[in-house]
């Protein structure tokens, strides 16, 4: 290892420790800046209609204390630390006395299994079509790009509506929300397995169909200012075979549309909520959307906090691995 | 100035976007002078199909036209006749062992069922009880009613009392009496139907595109002029300030945009989030890559000699920065802005679709109406198209044309990406 290089890493390292700790502190901070007293809520929903004042006050101190929020805001915040290390996040609000780790365990693997074999596919064939768009320009062009620009205009949120509506309510082809059928319960049969199956398809191709679009126009416009260099025409006048100078120019294209795939599988949680939460996937999404939507800040806070973090490891080790595939990365970084 | 629009105006990408765009808003500035409905006031129950309302008790007091319309009577039975009957019909045909295959008891076959049903049922057969699987009198009778009905139907009449106290009368409808609706005193077009409030969704969602794009305008304005500010200062000023807003900007960029959007939404509450919070909120987290670009940008300016000329003439930081370095980077910024003006619409949409929209009481806005339609199952169990596809289309079109703009813009500025 040179003596940049270590520079470099030391550098990108020092970084990746700053912003994890201001994401962690952003993290602790905005929910407890939220009006209302979750206490309150909680206690008001599971007290009964006879309690004295006495009891609600008793009611209130007893789980203030469950939640750690009878300690300074130091402590709340040492304890907020210690759990995400830990790995339970607290105690969540709204299903208490379930543990968020609990919560986001259960939601977990249904995000991973549907996001990442849809990101993959979404990404391959984006960029095959973005780069076949790019070499075959003048069929392409004048058809279809006004076409993909429109579609590709149109929402995630909307996209899955839309396919939930035609192929699910019309068509009645795939069921409308959950992973599995509602009667069932989970096991390694056969008619458990086609159920999932038959449920994962809306939320895959929704997922699939909008990153075809986006990566695509990324590809082709990438695609045709490679195209366009210096260096092609110059292997042009060589007499350079075409099918050898596109594998060079669709290698520099790929560059940036690997950063992509790095993010869109780091923001994979984030990326969820819009496909989970149309189709009812029990995901991690919906369980973010459900802790939204009854102020359960533990599961808020765990979510955004797994969403940063892997943002924050995948763009780390995209500059890792820059550093070595990248030779113009190389040469600006290393010196 | 003049020739660099000339240009602009020429690619017709940006044309056709541009056309676009101003469509959708001239729609929404000259809508409210034609309706003056409140879009938020709610004028039915639930979703009401998209057509023309006529109150059924002004029609009795309208002036009636005999009109005579040949197939008025199949219209009425077909309109009127209950699908309990139509089953009805179908296991007689099947009884009879017709082939009933190609025949339902929807709307679309319902003229083929009548005819097969005429072909098939006969009277004196019936007084016989020939017919199997109608075995008891009631059965039987329940046929013959049917069978009358069918016939029959045309000469039912009705009467109706007009007016009010002493003038009322009482008349018979007959079956050939029609009103004119611009006639009737109350009626109402909904082009698009009510959503789940009653509310007319055309001039919600007329009003919550103009909110919306409000919202983009105010979100991409602050993010443009907060990252062409902090780009500007951290590229021409450099040194520790450079450093400063750089390690900012850093911070924002790792954390996404979008977990921010949610922590601050969700830790102000639903009352305090008005329109307005919203598009700044969206502005703060969001001028990141405009600030990065235009820093970049201005460092490769920052030593060009005709930079250095006017710090060598004594020119101050401010007549510098606006006269020799913003035109550089000005059509950057344009574009910038436009993009973040479709992705300030596009975020407030997702927010409000996950529930962190603005306080709903105020105003319409699309993810607003979107989260609307998606709460009171307007996909599945209402199957209201009218109140979700016109918004995404909407949404669609917005974003489409901005995008058109943008990638105009960008063959006009850029020309090796010109053909």
């Amino acid at each position: 290892m040179t003596k940049g290089m270590r520079k470099y890493f030391k550098k990108k390292i020092f970084w990746f420790i700053i912003t994890f700790i201001a994401a962690v502190v952003l993290n602790f901070i905005l929910p407890r800046l939220m009006p209302g007293d979750p206490v309150n809520s909680i206690v008001g929903k599971n007290i009964s209609p006879g309690a004295t004042q006495e009891q609600v006050q008793e009611q209130i101190v007893y789980y203030k204390h469950q939640f750690g929020l009878d300690k300074s805001i130091f402590g709340q915040f040492w304890d907020f630390v210690k759990n995400a290390f830990n790995g339970t996040f607290g105690v969540s609000y709204s299903q208490y006395p379930r543990m968020v780790s609990d919560i986001i365990g259960s939601g977990i693997w249904w995000t991973v299994a549907l996001q990442l074999p849809a990101i993959l596919v979404g990404w391959l064939l984006g960029n095959l079509l973005g780069a076949i768009a790019a070499y075959k320009r003048s069929v392409y062009d004048k058809v279809l790009m006004p076409l993909t620009l429109f579609f590709s205009a149109i929402p995630a949120f909307g996209a899955a509506v839309i396919l939930l509506v035609v192929f699910a309510v019309t068509l009645g082809w795939a069921p409308v929300n959950g992973a599995f059928d509602p009667g069932m319960i989970p096991s390694f049969s056969w008619k458990f397995i086609s159920s999932v199956i038959s449920h994962y398809q809306l939320p895959f191709w929704s997922i699939v169909l909008i990153s075809i679009g986006g990566q695509a126009v990324g590809m082709r416009s990438m695609s045709i200012y490679e195209l366009n260099a210096d260096y092609v025409k110059y292997a042009r006048f060589l007499g350079i075979k075409d099918k050898k100078i596109v594998r060079y120019v669709f290698r520099n294209a790929m560059l940036p549309q690997v950063t992509g795939l790095a993010m869109s599988i780091g923001s994979m949680v984030g990326g969820a909520l819009v496909a989970e939460t149309i189709f009812s996937y029990p995901g991690l999404g919906m369980s973010m959307y459900a802790a939204i939507n009854s102020s359960d800040y533990p599961v808020i806070s765990a979510c955004t906090l797994i969403i940063t973090i892997m943002v924050l490891i995948a763009s780390f080790l995209l500059d890792i691995i820059y550093a070595f595939i990248d030779p113009r990365v190389k040469a600006a970084q290393f010196d | 100035m003049k020739h660099t629009l000339k240009n602009v105006f020429h690619s017709p990408r940006f044309l056709v976007g541009f056309i676009i765009f101003m469509t959708i808003l001239l729609t929404v500035l000259i809508y409210p002078y034609f309706v003056h409905r409140d879009p938020l006031q709610g004028l039915g129950k639930g979703f009401l199909e998209p057509g023309t309302y006529v109150s059924v008790y002004d029609t009795n007091n309208t002036g009636t036209y005999r009109v005579e319309l040949p197939e008025a009577a199949a219209n009425r039975l077909e309109a009127t006749l209950p699908t309990k009957d139509r089953q009805m019909m179908l296991d007689f045909l099947k009884a009879k062992g017709v082939d009933v295959t190609g025949l339902d008891t929807s709307n679309d076959r319902f003229e083929d069922l009548i005819a097969a049903w005429k072909a098939n049922y006969d009277e004196a057969d019936a007084k016989k009880n020939k017919y199997e699987g109608f075995a008891t009198q009631a059965q039987r009778n329940a046929l013959k009613r049917l069978d009358k009905s069918l016939n029959a139907g045309n000469s039912v009449a009705m009467s109706v009392v007009r007016g009010e106290g002493d003038n009322a009368s009482t008349s018979p409808i007959a079956e050939n009496d029609y009103v004119k609706v611009d006639e009737v005193a109350n009626s109402i077009t909904l082009p698009l139907g009510t959503d789940n409030f009653g509310r007319d969704t055309l001039t919600e969602l007329v009003k919550a595109t103009g909110i919306s794009l409000l919202v983009g305008l105010l979100a991409g304005s602050i993010a443009t002029l907060l990252g062409l500010l902090v780009g500007l200062l951290a590229g021409y000023v450099g040194g520790v300030l450079d450093d400063i807003l750089m390690f900012i900007a850093n911070i924002f960029t790792v954390i996404p945009g979008f977990v921010l959007l949610i922590l601050i939404y969700s830790a102000l509450g639903a009352e305090s989030r008005s329109i307005t919070t919203c598009a700044i909120i969206i502005g703060i987290t969001s001028w990141v890559w405009t600030a990065r670009s235009v820093r970049s940008q201005v460092i490769s300016l920052r030593n060009r000699d005709h930079v250095n000329l006017s710090k060598l003439s004594g020119h101050s930081l401010f007549r510098i920065v606006t006269t020799d370095i913003l035109p550089y980077i000005a059509s950057y910024v344009v574009m910038a802005f436009i993009l973040q003006v479709s992705s300030g619409i596009l975020a407030e949409a997702q927010l409000s679709m996950l529930g962190l929209g603005p306080n709903p009481n105020e105003l319409p806005t699309l993810g607003l109406m979107m989260n609307w339609a998606k709460l009171f199952g307007a996909y599945t169990s209402s199957n209201a198209w009218w109140a979700y596809f016109p918004v995404i289309l909407v949404i669609a079109l917005i974003s489409f044309s901005l995008n058109l703009m943008n990638t105009g813009l960008d063959q006009v500025f850029n020309p090796t990406l010109r053909d």
